[in-house]
């Protein structure tokens, strides 16, 4: 029968998995990403540093490689090490940081701006299954960002090197898949959470930025006037570069921590506060999250 | 009949404000209107049965499922036109419903298919490919209802849907709702703050004052009683005869101005024999109307209860 012509009739159909339904929001804010060339451009570019580095690892390597560019004494200064690893996960971990606030407002924002909260959550279908599902689209992109290029770097240079380089090194590849899982949930929740409040996408995106530079600035004020580290507390980037290298490093540090996370040796402040920041702006995010996605706004 | 609707106690609060008092009732209709002025708890009722707000105290049942327990189930059987634009503006229409149809569980090809087939009914097959943010008023309304039932519910809650149509905008809507009613497929909640909106689409009624019950009934059996108030308008030589004569039928009568005369026919008695009366009297029946504004009267005496409590 043509579709114009049927008239309302009940579904009997199969259900899909209950707990399959929040990838559906997923794949349609995939569908409406992939319409953004600006993004698209930007997200291939964002693959240009991790391509170098396996460039850098292929080259050291190969000496007739090397040969061949006239740079025979390059295997000396070129070093696959921790350091090598941080600046990856820094770089990686800063454009992160904008691809959350190129797409994070856009997640929200729309849906509250346009009351469709009611829709959503009229259906079997949670509010944490509805933040999730939009968490799932930063988590993914940051993801192929920051730990699937720097697992494989890893894993090339350990196929290169061979020699038990990995076993050596294992901490190294563990530390960056849980520090940027840290990075990557803390990222997603603020994106969340401001776009939630704020319904302006361009306001929504500078304030993410926001947070984690003036707070940093905040609390390079605070070290300033108060003769303190504490005011590091404030600084997001540091709190995570903390982290980092508390995983990466374990308690013999070495390096002063990732580009753009810098963690510079004698104003480090204890591990467990770094943490506890964290969980705070954490539980905060989730706070803000909570008192917006809601089926109905209750005017008290 | 099982109840549609059973309402346990049911108390809402925000805060310290009660806005549904310890509602009990239990609604058995096809098709049931919720009644009631502005702030009534009308939308409130809907939200609390939707599980977006927790009762205080007591309970309510939709379909037999309770909504303290079984509320994702609850929402898994029902559709939801809301009251006020709910939409994302940039997405297209038909790409909107099948991906809320997705939401509440139809697989992707069959979420399409009643996307389309949703809008087509809805009267908006030529735009479904339009963003929604263009579409008109009545073209948004009518958008939301397709939401509402692409997923086949059980029971459909409609919240203000005619708010804001021009007449025949209203009427389509109407004749849409009522088409699904006389299917039987599912089950209706129309919430409303328009006596005509509820009358025209409604088996029984709950009105709803300062967040309590002021009246329930069975518009069904008013309109039946109803069949037997009439109102005549007369022209002709002798009233007082008529007047006697059908008093003899066993008629409750009393006389207006200018020959109108307000009867209750009692059972057993059919309109036609009035007319024989009529003919035989020299009596020109120029009008004849069944009572019209029983609801009215029901939601006038129900807004004079003190406090709304029934």
């Amino acid at each position: 029968m043509a579709v114009y012509k049927k008239t309302y009739r009940p579904y009997e159909g199969s259900l899909t998995p209950s707990w399959s339904r929040l990838f559906v929001i997923t794949r349609y804010a995939f569908e409406d990403l992939r319409r953004s060339k600006f993004l698209n451009t930007f997200y291939s570019l964002s693959f240009a540093y991790p391509l170098i580095c396996a460039l850098l690892i292929y080259v050291s390597h190969n000496t007739s490689a090397l040969r061949v560019l006239g740079a025979q004494n390059a295997a000396g200064i070129i070093t696959i090490n921790l350091t090598f690893f941080f600046n990856l996960l820094g770089w990686q971990s800063m454009l992160a940081l904008f691809l959350a606030a190129f797409i994070g407002p856009g997640q929200v924002s729309p849906d509250l701006a346009n009351n469709a909260l009611s829709l959503y959550l009229a259906r079997p279908f949670s509010r944490v299954e509805y933040v999730l599902g939009k968490m799932s689209v930063l988590m993914v992109l940051m993801s192929l960002m920051t730990w699937v290029p720097g697992l494989m770097l890893f894993g090339l240079q350990a196929y290169l090197e061979g020699g038990g380089w990995a076993q050596d090194n294992a901490r190294i590849a563990w530390g960056f898949f849980f520090g940027s899982w840290v990075w990557i949930v803390l990222l997603s929740l603020l994106a969340l959470a401001l776009s939630a409040w704020v319904k302006w996408k361009p306001a929504a995106g500078a304030l993410v930025f926001g947070v984690f530079f003036v707070a940093a600035a905040f609390g390079a004020t605070i070290n300033g006037v108060q003769r303190t580290n504490w005011g590091h507390l404030f600084n997001i980037g540091y709190l995570v570069g903390s982290v980092w290298v508390q995983l990466m490093e374990g308690a013999t540090r070495t390096t002063n921590g990732a580009v753009f996370f810098r963690v510079p040796m004698g104003e480090e402040l204890p591990i467990g506060w770094c943490w506890f920041g964290l969980f705070l702006l954490a539980a905060a995010c989730l706070y803000m999250l909570a008192h917006k996605i809601r089926g109905a706004e209750v005017v008290r | 009949m099982q109840p549609v609707i059973e309402l346990d106690g049911l108390e809402v609060r925000f805060g310290q404000r009660v806005i549904l008092n310890k509602l009990s009732a239990a609604l058995t209709g096809v098709s049931i209107g919720l009644l009631g002025p502005n702030g009534a708890g009308k939308s409130t009722l809907i939200n609390t049965l939707l599980g977006f707000h927790k009762p205080a105290s007591g309970t309510a049942r939709v379909l037999g499922r309770d909504i303290r327990t079984h509320a994702r189930e609850v929402r898994g059987l029902v559709g939801y036109m809301p009251e006020s634009d709910s939409f994302i503006a940039p997405m297209s229409g038909v790409r909107f419903v099948r991906m809320m149809a997705e939401l509440s569980g139809l697989p992707r090809e069959q979420a399409l298919e009643r996307a389309h087939e949703a809008f087509f009914y809805a009267g908006l097959g030529e735009v479904r490919y339009r963003p929604l943010g263009t579409y008109s008023l009545g073209m948004k309304q009518a958008a939301k209802l397709a939401s509402a039932i692409a997923h086949g519910p059980k029971l459909l809650f409609l919240d203000e849907p005619t708010n804001g149509l021009d007449p025949p905008a209203r009427t389509r809507m109407i004749q849409l709702i009522q088409d699904i009613r006389d299917r039987g497929d599912l089950r209706l909640i129309l919430s409303s703050h328009l006596l005509r909106d509820v009358e025209e689409c409604c088996d029984q009624v709950l009105i709803l004052k300062d967040g309590n019950i002021a009246a329930f009934c069975n518009l069904e059996e008013e309109r039946r009683a109803n069949l037997r108030f009439l109102e005549l308008e007369t022209r002709g030589a002798n009233n007082g005869n008529f007047l006697a004569a059908i008093d003899r039928l066993g008629c409750q009568t009393a006389t207006g101005a200018q020959g109108r005369i307000k009867l209750i026919l009692p059972d057993g008695i059919e309109v036609r024999q009035l007319y024989e009366i009529a003919a035989g009297q020299d009596v020109q029946i120029r009008r004849l109307s069944h009572k019209r504004d029983s609801l009215e009267d029901i939601f006038l005496k129900a807004m004079e209860v003190p406090n709304g409590r029934l």
